[in-house]
């Protein structure tokens, strides 16, 4: 898992149909500084984020778990938000 | 999941025979801002994405789990045409 900060949004109208209705973000991963590292991904959204907010996610298949009952084909996974940035303690 | 653009084509004839039918593409890893990066990657065509479109490529396992896809040997599918992305 990785933090990042979500810094915009995806619009696809043609989708495959497993990814009807999910909302997806562009995010930032950060290093323990919160500094930016490494380029933006396309996430998708498990927890109701944000633009802005900083959040976690989580890589590979485990990232469509969070659907479970239905495929999702996703590999890059908003799963947790993070009350605020002082609640990252280095 | 990435953001590509779509390139070119590939044909194969002789492939797994639970690949019949797919669409196998030439993609492109981009920015966000659209300006290009270096690599490809071959991608199976899930949502008919046509040539120069920006498409959203799932990558690794997850690339099964797209509809139309359970049980294929892929390891990278295109699963959507992305109409806008905003970044702030």
């Amino acid at each position: 898992m990785q933090l990042a900060r979500v810094i915009g949004t995806v619009v696809a109208t043609i989708k495959n149909d497993s990814l009807e209705g999910r909302k997806l973000l562009v995010v930032q991963t950060l290093d323990r500084n919160l500094e930016s590292t490494g380029k933006p991904m396309v996430a998708v959204d498990a927890v109701g984020a944000g633009v802005g907010e900083l959040v976690f996610w989580c890589r590979g298949k485990e990232a469509s778990f969070p659907f479970k009952r239905e495929d999702t084909p996703t590999d890059c996974t908003i799963i947790g938000i993070v009350d605020s940035e002082q609640h990252v303690t280095r | 999941m990435i953001i590509a653009r779509i390139l070119g084509t590939v044909v194969s004839t002789q492939k797994d025979e639970r690949l019949l039918g797919k669409k196998l593409l030439i993609v492109r890893p981009i920015n966000v801002d659209g300006s290009d990066t270096t690599g490809y990657v071959v991608a199976v065509d899930t949502v008919g994405a046509g040539f120069h479109e920006r498409v959203l490529v799932v990558a690794g396992s997850s690339a099964r789990l797209a509809q139309g896809m359970k049980d294929v040997p892929v390891d990278a599918a295109i699963v959507g045409v992305i109409d806008t992305v905003d970044v702030q």
